[in-house]
């Protein structure tokens, strides 16, 4: 059976240029970039030439790039690094309720600690509301992070305003730009980010590798302990081959950004539409324009999303779902529940991710085997009179 | 694969499926905030079930344990009927992961409400009712 994967926004896979430029790097330069032999100074060569490419990616600089093991670290080491260095400053941080778990779990933890977060709304669409932002900035605000595209729904934040808005109070900015890389152009001076989360894997580079972009006068707290790697702020011996990897990701991601945009956008409009139009009841999730080019998120009234991944899979189709069930969460997906959908809703909710490899034949596969596992589940749901 | 191969043949061909119009009884559990919603009609005569049917608003292993309990009720006496136990359902499903486990639950309340809903229209007792109160279950998981 050929099997679709439509689950770009979890993951990607590598792409061949991309394990190509790696490969050397496992056991021909295998060098500890920190030793002062010929081996140690090939591999800090390519340490330094990979961070000049990811710098260049997001239109900062060598020294404001540190690499982490990737989103979840970066979101960690950011948001616990300003807090815990601007307590005289103030104890107050403003983030969203859509926010990934890196993010809001962090929050969480240093509400425990004594700080005090504001998780904003947003409204139906998934956007954090300009007025909203301004209303809770308060006189003990050290931190304002938002992500840059939402991972479920889509949905691409007003970044440039949201910074302007935090440095007109002095507040600083981190945005868990994940699912922004490779997807919108970025450039941290432009838009005003101070802090700035980024990973490989979702940008068809290897696993375990990202990286956290801290603008020059931003202080942050040594990570790990130990050596002097990453300016002494995150020891470790760096892992060369994954860097390796993440950069020519950001490489090629930069290089195809229009034409990738422009194929994906055209794929997913294409999907909605034979989504919505073959399909009673059915909610797209997230705005119609101005979300991630591969982002589809719909939701199917009377039935419950474990099943339909499960009956998707059984054709071959891979997708996700914010029902409760298939998390093994209590609650459907808190992003969903904040753009204000009901359970019986957010239960029938299925995200399909489009990519690289995503073939337009694929699009009709997909809305024919939809239509008819919709129409399937609907028959043995008591809640579905047809 | 999460689920057994039992259940997912439960789940892809799913049996007896549908409403019974002129049911003896129906019982439904669950709730929309949870995810699960079961409903579970008999047919009885002469205290036998002749017919079961389901309908299901839930996961795989809710549409499994489902169907799988309808298979097994049919046939069987009202007393018979009601010694069946979520473990029961568990067993035949050749097992189900430990967080479903309350999707067997769910089934085997939907066929005591189905029951005890005939026993109060044909106005019987049964042993395996005693003490038993619909409004006392909670599927709060």
């Amino acid at each position: 059976m050929k099997r679709r994967y439509l689950d770009y926004a979890a993951t990607t896979p590598v792409k061949k240029e991309v394990l190509e430029s790696m490969m050397p790097y496992f056991s021909e330069v295998y060098g500890n970039a920190s030793s002062l032999h010929t081996f140690g100074q090939n591999a800090k060569e390519k340490l330094t030439e990979s961070r000049e490419i990811v710098a260049n990616t997001v239109g900062a600089k060598t020294n404001e790039i540190y690499f982490t093991s990737g989103g979840s670290e970066s979101d960690n080491w950011a948001i616990k690094s300003i807090a815990k260095l601007n307590r005289d400053k103030g104890n107050h941080i403003i983030t969203s309720k859509i926010e990934h778990h890196a993010v809001l779990h962090t929050c969480e933890t240093l509400e425990k600690e004594g700080f005090e977060v504001t998780y904003l709304d947003v409204d139906e669409e998934g956007y954090v509301e300009l007025d909203v932002l301004k209303d809770a900035i308060r006189e003990d605000t050290i931190l304002i992070t938002i992500m840059f595209i939402n991972n479920e729904i889509g949905t691409i934040q007003p970044i440039k305003e949201i910074g302007a808005i935090a440095r007109e109070n002095n507040i600083l900015f981190h945005t868990d730009a994940v699912q922004a890389l490779g997807n919108v152009s970025i450039d941290v001076e432009e838009l005003n980010i101070d802090l700035m989360s980024v990973t490989a894997h979702k940008i068809y580079g290897p696993k375990g590798i990202g990286a956290l972009y801290v603008k020059r006068g931003v202080k942050i707290i040594p990570f790990i302990d130990g050596g002097a790697q990453e300016r002494k702020k995150r020891a470790g011996t760096e892992n060369i081959p994954a860097i390796v990897g993440f950069a020519k990701a950001c490489q090629l991601a930069e290089e195809d950004l229009e034409e990738h945009v422009e194929k994906l956008s055209k794929l997913r409009d294409e999907l909605i539409e034979k989504i919505l139009g073959s399909i009673d009841e059915v909610k797209l999730n997230g705005p119609r324009d101005n979300r991630h080019p591969g982002n589809v998120n719909v939701a199917f009234k009377y039935i419950e999303g474990e099943a339909l991944l499960l009956m998707l899979d059984a054709v071959g189709i891979a997708a996700s779902s914010g029902s409760a069930c298939t998390t093994g969460a209590l609650e459907p997906s808190h992003v969903l529940m904040s753009i204000g959908l009901g359970h019986e809703i957010a239960h029938g909710s299925l995200r399909l991710t489009i990519g690289d490899f995503t073939e337009p034949e694929d699009i009709d596969f997909i809305v024919e085997n939809l239509v008819r596992i919709v129409k399937t589940l609907r028959a043995m749901s008591p809640l579905y009179n047809a | 694969m999460l689920y057994t191969d039992i259940v997912m043949d439960h789940f892809s061909n799913p049996r007896n499926v549908g409403e019974i119009k002129d049911a003896d009884g129906v019982g439904e559990v669950g709730n929309i905030k949870c995810g699960d919603i079961m409903k579970i009609y008999i047919k009885v005569e002469n205290d036998v079930i002749t017919d079961c049917k389901f309908k299901t608003f839930g996961c795989g292993s809710a549409i499994a344990s489902s169907s799988v309990t309808t298979e097994m009720v049919m046939g069987k006496t009202i007393e018979e009927a009601l010694e069946l136990t979520n473990q029961d359902v568990v067993q035949q499903l050749g097992g189900l992961p430990s967080v479903k486990v309350h999707c067997s639950v769910l089934a085997e309340d939907a066929l005591k409400v189905a029951i005890y809903n005939y026993a109060k229209k044909a106005g019987k007792e049964y042993k395996g009712l005693k003490g038993f109160e619909p409004s006392q279950l909670s599927h709060e998981h």
